[in-house]
């Protein structure tokens, strides 16, 4: 008998195998996100998956569905595009910290104000893996990349506060190694309505690992991940000083507001009355 | 779709700035979905925009730059809605990426780009060149220019229908002057009216291809959410839409998407013709100029010249053998372009005659007397 994976449904099992690295927290972000869309019973013909570029925008092209994928940075104007034009659609941008937080971080912030119907997921590995492990907007201080060989001397983004500040209606932050509040965090987004924001931690074992950790080794690179995380529940019992370089995960915010598209349809029937047959 | 129609113009003539009458265009055309940032001379097209695309039913949005603007329009023309947007300049170089992502996954939309010089805002053809070549990698486009507020009309519907059936961005190029220019506008019965829309696949979707075509060159193109469940990818890619790099299928996909387009340019070549049949002297312009030459050229025939003119509305593809043909008894072309000579080169490569380069970047128009006396020195 043949064994056939559960999700196997929702890929394009004939172009398998996928590029991503041994330890990568991409296809772990994949697997949890199409458990989500499975266990909604969501139609999959109803989806459509938006990456830029990037290794996780990449898994898109090993999504089973109708997606988008190929301009760095474009993933958000191209879903505020696709849900306008047909807001029946659920758009799930998956992206990366360059992705997201650098170069397509004007459209991330405007997204995010207008409050556009789409679940967004930032596979946060605090640096460029596609490129060979450069600096990135997320990349904390003193961390050695390919282009911060003696440490990194700028200020990273926190990705969550930036998202919060520019509007998203709900944001949380998980790694790929909180497995179940990340999928009830991936299935929350999905249902909602508005702008949702996941970020989620991942290790980065052939670029990060190799570069920061000395080490490509799967575990090591995960276990650095836990190392340098808690929860919103523990950080609360610990001083500023005991918290100092560890990442704060937590469903930080969520709050109810009308869409972009929910407060344009009201203006339809006030500029038909405006307007005169001469 | 009939509610929607309620809110079109009716049928008759209008006094109307060359803006509003794109913006009219692009609704008889079908445009549903505009997006764009705001930007002198243009922004008047997104400001009408704002109200009538609420009427139609349809979608505006002002993007955050002119990155986003392009980028939302091809998510929307892939979830089947008529997509474009308005800019000049600046702004139009911005968009050269989406443009490259337009050509290479075939999607439908419509650029329109009110030049202007740089900074103070008058007019000018500078982006001639940049229209054609402004995308990255090789590629071909469709790029119109209108002279007067009718064919801003009636323009932006062939742009739209050209960009169905090609599958491809069609650019509309206009300049300040015509932008701006108040006259009289005369909109068509309805039925008038040629209307086209995308081919979509008529095979299931376990039978569908994206990306094989047929004869034209041109791949059926499925809809967001109808359950064909395309992979739409900029890198090179096969055709199931898989990107998966081999030379051989880089090279024919690369040859397909241009040749859909360079084998149809007569086809697509639009224009008109003046006093050409016995003509010594053509003049070849395009846009506002155009207005100018016809006058030159009517001057230079008062005063039994043979002089002629073509006016060009299409300027990319260009269309060889037509132009060739046109230009065959012709013994001087004189193109006036408002700019440093851009188009004059692809009349130079085509017709292998003495050509006269008339350039301008003043900001204003030829007058006619300034191509007469051209006219009149060189016969």
């Amino acid at each position: 008998m043949t064994y056939q994976h559960p999700l196997s449904k929702y890929v394009r099992v004939d172009r398998m195998p996928h590029i991503f690295c041994p330890g990568c927290g991409c296809g772990q972000i994949m697997n949890v996100m199409l458990q989500a869309v499975d266990e909604l019973k969501r139609d999959i013909n109803k989806i459509v998956f938006v990456g830029g570029v990037g290794c996780n925008s990449r898994q898109v092209c090993w999504i089973n569905g109708y997606a988008m994928h190929g301009l760095h940075g474009r993933a958000f104007a191209w879903a505020t595009g696709i849900v306008l034009a047909n807001p029946e659609l659920k758009v799930i941008v998956l992206t990366g910290d360059g992705d997201c937080a650098a170069i397509g971080g004007n459209h991330f912030i405007h997204s995010a104000r207008r409050n556009i119907d789409m679940t967004v997921v930032v596979c946060n590995n605090f640096n460029y893996g596609m490129t060979g492990g450069q600096a990135a907007p997320t990349t904390p201080l003193g961390i050695h990349t390919t282009t911060t060989p003696f440490g990194n001397y700028e200020n990273p983004f926190d990705l969550c506060e930036l998202a919060k500040a520019a509007g998203a209606t709900y944001v949380s932050r998980w790694s790929t190694l909180t497995y179940p509040q990340l999928f009830r965090s991936f299935k929350k987004g999905i249902e909602r309505k508005g702008f949702s924001f996941i970020e989620v931690l991942s290790a980065c074992p052939t670029n990060y690992g190799r570069r920061e950790l000395k080490s490509s080794d799967p575990l090591v690179n995960m276990n650095n991940i836990k190392e340098i995380t808690i929860t919103e529940k523990k950080a609360s019992k610990l001083s500023p000083e005991e918290l100092k370089g560890k990442i704060i995960l937590g469903d930080f915010y969520e709050v109810e507001k009308p869409t972009f598209y929910e407060e344009y349809k009201k203006l339809i029937e006030p500029a038909r009355k405006k307007f005169k047959k001469i | 779709m009939e509610e929607e129609k309620k809110y079109l113009l009716s049928p008759g003539n209008y006094f109307m700035m060359g803006n509003e009458a794109i913006v009219e265009g692009a609704l008889y055309a079908g445009c549903r979905f505009f997006a764009a940032y705001p930007i002198t001379p243009a922004s008047e097209i997104g400001e009408r925009m704002s109200t009538r695309m609420l009427q139609v039913g349809g979608v505006f949005i002002q993007m955050e730059d002119e990155l986003g603007s392009i980028s939302s329009l091809i998510g929307a023309s892939f979830a089947g809605k008529k997509a474009m947007t308005a800019t000049s300049d600046v702004g139009f170089s911005l968009m050269q990426e989406g443009l490259s992502y337009g050509v290479n996954c075939e999607v439908p939309l419509v650029v329109v780009n009110v030049q202007r010089t740089r900074g103070f805002i008058h007019s000018a053809h500078a982006d001639v060149m940049q229209a054609r070549w402004g995308p990255t990698g090789d590629h071909q486009m469709i790029v119109l220019i209108a002279s007067s507020v009718q064919e801003l009309f009636d323009l932006q519907i062939e742009a739209f229908n050209l960009s169905e059936q090609y599958r491809n961005p069609v650019i509309l190029l206009t300049e300040e002057m015509t932008a701006h220019m108040r006259e009289k506008l005369t909109i068509p019965p309805i039925e008038e009216i040629k209307i086209v829309n995308r081919k979509k696949p008529t095979v299931p979707p376990e039978k569908y291809l994206p990306y094989a075509a047929d004869e034209s060159g041109v791949p059926p193109m499925s809809t967001f959410g109808d359950g064909y469940n395309v992979l739409y990818t900029m890198n090179p890619h096969d055709e199931r839409g898989y990107n998966v790099w081999s030379a051989e299928i880089y090279d024919k996909l690369v040859r397909r998407i241009s040749n859909k387009i360079k084998r149809d340019a007569d086809r697509i070549f639009r224009y008109k013709v003046d006093f050409l049949d016995d003509s010594e002297v053509l003049v070849i312009s395009y846009g506002v100029t155009a207005r100018s030459a016809l006058e030159a050229v009517r001057r230079a025939r008062e005063k039994g010249k043979r002089a002629g003119h073509i006016k060009l509305n299409t300027l990319w593809p260009s269309a060889e053998r037509t132009i060739r043909e046109l230009t065959q008894r012709a013994k001087k072309v004189i193109v006036p372009e408002m700019n440093m000579g851009q188009y004059v080169l692809e009349i130079e490569r085509i017709v292998k005659r003495e050509i006269i380069s008339l350039t301008k970047t003043t900001g204003y128009p030829f007058s006619a007397q300034e191509i007469f006396e051209e006219i009149e020195r060189v016969l």
